[in-house]
């Protein structure tokens, strides 16, 4: 278990009589970007303060590094890197002075703490605004200038609170290379988010959140095959007569749903693209586009919470 | 399933004061340049300057030898405005203690840097901590330069240095201000952490003020005619009876922490002041009207008075810090 770097066992919340966190178990590996997804309120960000000990914890145990969060705060915080939700910085200082502070904070000495700082900054691009006020800065800057400061920190986790929320998708593309750029320092990568495209992208794991429990936990392709069955789907685009029957005799389909016009999705047991084409073209139809849909977060994430509210 | 005592309450470990030293120096130098440290310092000098310049002129032309014509400067009150050097302090010093804790801990919330700084190995402790001794070092700056500035208008003015023991009492005065002011920091930022709004911080720290200042003073005899018996209060009482009627009285005034700093003030730079209760036969005993007390005697007199402001900022700050301790970082 060496390479585990955060490991919640029951890990539990109270506000009142209302379970925020009710009694989780997470594990995060070392050098993967694990990624929480789930609706706003689910528990995502309390998960995150308790690791950080930042807020008290009503159950359960969690450890990050081998050290307790609860009893031993200040070496956790000395090693993990938070990037919290709409990140703010001291606007009246320079982007330089700011991360001077937090060297401080950090105790590194004073010789070091500037050549750190320039090459947190070059790594985020932020080197020739190193001396602007942070009043100036865009959001997307702003979460830069978090990125570097955990750079700068040399943390071994760096926990990332809905780092791209709020940024245009320049700047989301931008923030995502980043953080690839901090996993491939070795650095393990804790993100929650609601943007599930987004997290798709990055995330080697991810765990659904809902209602303060983790629903589902494995790989997107494990969390599509647990929610939206073993099934292999692709969307086929097709003009001519009784398309949907034609696909349906196909051996192996399972289900085909019109999408629109024209347009079917065809979910089978094995590849059937190359016989799916065949048949439509041998039956006189024309064949616009034929395409393998990769199993989609947003898509598991709707069809979760659709069945769970059904379950309700 | 309750959790199990030792969860809830575990000890934890590492040094409360980890990174006190950087934030002392982030907020003393964030207070120094900024520009409401301007305004509050315009604020204090033109305060402070205008009983000072006045006084100066009347004392100017005095020529009987007074060996304490120094303090005088410090306590006459002009003819023109009724108002000496340290009845203008009682007032101006809260306002800007105020203005320097009002928005220590919220703004720190608003800005959204709070998780941020929190996520540092540091614990509440220090950041608290080091927000209050960086204000407390930077109403020491603002006192002590109004302090030489008087003492240099003096030296100026009246053409005569100070003697040493004038030194050390006023020296003395400058440690009861600033613990006046500090007791008025750990009020400001008591509200800081206990709102999330910086006005209403603010409002709620200038309510307690004026509530000092002004209604205090008209509280307090209504509530000891209330405590007493009618017959004493009509003033029928024996001599016992009444001297606890004033002891009484004076105790409540003391709550306040601008009669404590009055006091002590009184007690430092009028060296002539043998009590700061009622005066009575006893005390008179021996006693050469009007002869200065010794200094070591003078800080005796004002003992109490200088402990009660340190234990009204500790406990305040105490308080403080307990709420901030509970409350929670996000939004």
């Amino acid at each position: 278990m060496a390479d585990t770097v955060i490991s919640a066992r029951g890990l539990l919340k109270l506000y009142g009589q209302q379970r925020a966190v009710d009694a989780i178990d997470l594990d995060v590996e070392r050098g993967e970007i694990f990624g929480l997804l789930g609706p706003n309120g689910a528990g995502k960000t309390t998960t995150i303060l308790m690791m950080l000990g930042l807020t008290e914890v009503s159950g359960g145990t969690v450890e990050v590094l081998g050290f307790n969060p609860v009893r031993e705060p200040l070496e956790v915080k000395r090693r993990v890197g938070y990037l919290p939700d709409a990140v703010g910085f001291y606007d009246h200082l320079t982007a330089r002075e700011n991360l001077t502070y937090t060297a401080r904070l950090l105790g590194i000495p004073r010789g070091e703490s500037g050549r750190r700082i320039m090459e947190a900054l070059d790594s985020v691009k932020l080197a020739d605004v190193a001396d602007k006020r942070v009043a100036t800065f865009s959001r997307g800057m702003r979460q830069r200038l978090g990125i570097a400061e955990i750079v700068m920190k040399r943390a071994e986790v760096a926990i990332l609170d809905e780092p791209t929320s709020g940024l245009d998708p320049h700047a989301t593309f931008e923030l995502l290379e980043m953080i690839r750029g901090l996993k491939r320092n070795g650095v393990a990568v804790l993100l929650s988010s609601h943007l599930l495209d987004r997290v798709q992208s990055v995330c080697d794991r991810v765990a659904l959140f809902n209602n303060g429990r983790v629903a589902l936990l494995g790989t997107v392709v494990q969390l599509a095959n647990q929610v939206l069955g073993a099934g292999h789907p692709i969307l086929i685009e097709a003009k001519g007569s009784d398309i949907a029957g034609t696909l349906r005799g196909i051996d192996g389909v399972q289900s085909v749903t019109a999408e629109g016009e024209g347009a079917w999705r065809v979910v089978a047991a094995r590849d059937v693209r190359a016989e799916a084409a065949e048949r439509i073209v041998a039956a006189g139809g024309s064949l616009t586009r034929l395409a393998d849909l990769q199993p989609s977060l947003e898509e598991v994430y709707t069809r979760y919470f659709q069945e769970a509210r059904h379950a309700a | 399933m309750p959790p199990s005592v030792a969860q809830r309450a575990p000890r934890r470990l590492g040094s409360p004061f980890t990174g006190l030293s950087a934030v002392f120096m982030k907020e003393f130098s964030d207070h120094l340049s900024s520009a409401r440290m301007m305004v509050l310092m315009l604020f204090v000098i033109v305060f402070g300057a205008l009983p000072v310049g006045l006084s100066l002129q009347e004392l100017r032309n005095i020529t009987e030898s007074d060996p304490f014509l120094f303090l005088r400067i410090f306590t006459s009150a002009p003819q023109r405005i009724p108002f000496s050097f340290t009845a203008s302090l009682t007032l101006v010093i809260p306002l800007l203690a105020i203005g320097l804790g009002f928005d220590s801990v919220n703004s720190e919330f608003n800005r959204r840097t709070l998780s941020r700084v929190l996520s540092q190995p540091i614990y509440r402790d220090a950041l608290l901590l080091g927000k209050f001794l960086g204000g407390l070092a930077t109403l020491a700056v603002a006192l002590i330069a109004l302090w030489l500035i008087v003492l240099g208008a003096g030296l100026l003015l009246l053409g005569l240095p100070p003697r040493s023991v004038e030194v050390a009492r006023g020296i003395g005065f400058l440690v009861v201000a600033i613990a006046y002011g500090g007791v008025w920091l750990a009020i400001a930022m008591l509200f800081s952490v206990i709102f999330r709004s910086t006005a209403t911080s603010a409002l709620c720290a200038l309510g307690v003020w004026l509530f000092f200042v002004i209604l205090w003073p008209l509280i307090v005899p209504v509530l000891t005619l209330a405590m007493t018996p009618t017959d004493v209060a009509m003033g029928l009482g024996r001599l016992d009876e009444t001297l606890a009627m004033i002891q009484l009285q004076s105790t409540l005034e003391r709550l306040s922490p601008n009669t404590l700093f009055g006091e002590a003030v009184i007690g430092l730079l009028n060296p002539e002041t043998r009590t700061l209760g009622p005066m009575i036969p006893s005390l008179m005993r021996g006693a050469i009207l009007g002869a200065p007390l010794p200094l070591d005697q003078s800080l005796l007199l004002i003992w109490p008075q200088v402990t009660g402001l340190i234990a009204a900022m500790i406990v305040v700050f105490a308080a403080a810090y307990v709420i901030f301790q509970r409350e929670e970082v996000r939004a």
